[in-house]
């Protein structure tokens, strides 16, 4: 492996990872709160094509985002409603939502289909190399996404909103005892997640692809879900997972335009199987760092 | 008998009744985001009518698509009696389909009678295999069942597609890679002149033993116990794991007997679009069904005349045929928000 092939694996290893980190940030916030949403990888998908729609229609990238975020939480609201509202059954409730995100997507983005878009502008913060340099050429959504898995790590640690959060998740009835509303502090974790994953896919559609594909976000709503486990729940390890996730991904590309003679098909299973792997490690260590009421329903104290 | 006989039928309309409004909510919603969309539902709804009920060939096409959606409902209903969630039905058809057309390619000079047999045992074993690695994961407790089985779902395609784009690839087929066609003794059997095949009656007999064995049986009773209360169930000397494996292999299977009838009677070839998400739909109908036999069949055949909504969508108003999740996932919504708590997995 050469020096240009390992700056090349690392350089679109941070762009790549940068959407599975805000996705898993947004699925962290949401299972602090003991609320598991897999339908994440449909909210992402609404996110991608909502973005692009408004980006193709007004040319502005930054609407684009907006416009995610805003329909990610939207669409987010509804699994809330249902989980929180109605104590719906937190796993059928998220895998329906993956199906309606992958309608919905569909749908929007339709008219779409084969638009080329400029994207995000590419910012040189760091002020080094020359034009075109990978690594010194990001978007700003990139630059931004360590900046906000902090942000997130000092909401959840360092506030009290964040203790009464992490409170709800661990035990609702101790979280109502200290005179807190477990519904309200889900309802507005979920309200997060559903900005977070919105935005992870915009950044997708308008800074990896620039164009819009059915199905385009290719399960790594699932990836960023089994990455808050790799990530133990904790927002700063989420950047390390996401890196390394980010590197597989991209390490296949790389391959693939170095010409390494391997099938694409096999080469695409990797993130899948690492992901499996990085699991069953994790299952191996018998970690319990997870939120103890993760997954059960709060249907009030007597 | 004859009170029984009614009560039945009491309870079944009601249900009937409470189905029909919520189909009605939900094709109502959807309309309505169509005609925001600048479409024309009404006319989808009409065509859809007209095509599925107006002749027998498209009633026909209806049995076609229910055939699959039978198969992988079960590969999701059995697990959830012992309170496991499955979502890996497209995957495991998939791997069914996959080892019936390695089973074909190795046994084509034979006859009908090795091998329909061996194809159905094969498609059977692919998908129950691909289920078993999950499961082995579950009852070792290192990977939760749920996440392990959606990800699986995304490999077995890229391996369907490795063998038809290089080992299997038709010499025949240059645009679109698909293995060479199955002979005439490895295509199942049809039925009526029309694509329905005995793969229909074959999951119909399978659901039938499904109900039987979860009511009737020793087994039926046991897993009732591990859904209620695994450590319970295990301190009574019931082995949790060995039906943790064994319901998910046979669970598989039944998910791979639907890959192996589409490419065995419907494609009679193994090609890379097998499934427009068949296995994803089933999880939708035994949700929705509550796990009964009777209640997926009705929902099977339910799904597959919303299906074919998609469809017109797709002919007539040029959508992709994905938007029909919309509408499944919004009556799956409904219903989720209407039964709080719901009893089947946890």
């Amino acid at each position: 492996m050469n020096a240009a092939l390992v700056l090349g694996v690392l350089a679109s290893a941070i762009a790549s990872g940068t959407s599975l980190l805000y996705a898993t940030l947004g699925e962290i916030v949401g299972e602090r709160a003991g609320i598991v949403n897999l339908g994440l990888e449909g909210i992402m998908l609404i996110g991608a094509a909502s973005g692009f729609a408004a980006t193709a229609m007004t040319g502005n990238p930054f609407l684009g985002v907006t416009a995610a975020a805003l329909a990610g939480a939207a669409a987010n609201l509804i699994f809330a409603y249902l989980v929180v509202g109605r104590q719906a059954n937190q796993l059928a409730t998220g895998l329906t939502l993956m199906f309606f995100g992958l309608g919905l997507s569909a749908l929007i983005g339709r008219p779409f289909v084969g638009t080329l878009i400029a994207g995000l502008p590419k910012l040189r913060i760091l002020g080094l190399g020359s034009m075109g340099d990978p690594l010194t050429a990001y978007d700003g959504l990139v630059y931004l996404v360590v900046p906000t898995a902090i942000l997130i790590w000092w909401l959840l640690f360092r506030t009290t909103w964040g203790l009464g959060l992490r409170a709800v998740g661990e035990s609702p009835v101790a979280a109502v005892a200290a005179g807190l509303r477990p519904g309200r502090l889900q309802y507005q974790a979920l309200a997060i997640a559903g900005l977070l994953g919105g935005i992870a896919g915009a950044h997708l559609s308008l800074a990896l692809t620039l164009t819009w594909e059915e199905g385009m976000t290719a399960g790594r709503g699932f990836i960023a879900i089994a990455l808050v486990i790799f990530a133990k729940w904790n927002p700063l390890w989420a950047i390390a997972g996401a890196l390394l996730f980010g590197a597989a991904e991209s390490l296949q590309l790389q391959l693939q335009a170095a010409g390494a003679d391997v099938s694409p098909f096999i080469m695409n299973m990797i993130p899948y199987l690492l992901t499996l792997l990085v699991l069953i490690v994790w299952g191996w260590s018998r970690q319990a760092a997870a939120p103890a009421a993760l997954g059960r329903n709060f249907v009030g104290v007597e | 008998m004859l009170r029984d006989d009614a009560l039945v039928w009491r309870l079944l309309s009601t249900r009937a009744a409470a189905f029909a409004y919520v189909a009605f909510l939900a094709l109502s919603a959807f309309a309505l985001l169509l005609v925001i969309a600048g479409k024309d539902p009404w006319q989808a709804y009409v065509d859809t009518l007209v095509y599925v009920f107006g002749n027998a060939y498209g009633f026909s096409e209806l049995l076609v698509r229910m055939t699959p959606l039978l198969f992988t409902a079960l590969a999701v209903a059995l697990p959830a009696r012992i309170g496991l969630i499955n979502v890996g039905g497209e995957g495991q058809l998939y791997m069914g389909a996959w080892l019936a057309t390695a089973g074909e390619l190795a046994l084509q000079e034979h006859s009908a009678f090795v091998l329909l047999p061996a194809l159905t045992v094969l498609g059977f074993v692919g998908g129950g295999l691909w289920a078993l690695l999950p499961a082995i994961l579950r009852a070792l407790r290192l990977v939760n069942e749920t996440i392990s089985t959606l990800l699986l779902n995304y490999v077995a395609p890229l391996i369907v597609s490795y063998f038809i784009f290089g080992p299997w690839r038709s010499p025949e087929s240059s645009s679109y890679p698909q293995s060479p066609a199955f002979v005439d003794a490895a295509r199942l059997p049809t039925l009526f002149y029309s694509r329905v095949h005995v793969g229909l009656i074959f999951a119909l007999l399978c659901l039938a033993l499904y109900a039987v064995i979860v009511s009737r049986t020793r087994f039926g009773l046991e897993m009732r116990a591990i859904g209620g209360n695994p450590p319970a169930a295990q301190r009574l000397g019931i082995p949790v794991s060995r039906y943790i494996l064994t319901v998910m292999f046979i669970a598989g299977g039944a998910a791979g007997l639907a890959g192996m009838a589409e490419v065995a009677a419907i494609q009679g070839r193994l090609v890379s679009e097998l499934s427009p998400g068949y296995g994803f739909i089933g999880f939708l109908v035994s949700w929705l069904a509550g796990t009964s036999a009777t209640g997926i069949v009705a929902m099977s055949f339910l799904f597959a005349v919303l299906s074919s909504v998609g469809d017109m969508l797709q002919i007539t108003q040029g959508l992709p045929y994905a938007v029909i999740n919309i509408l499944l996932a919004g009556i799956l919504f409904i219903v989720l928000g209407r039964r709080p708590v719901a009893s089947v997995a946890r």
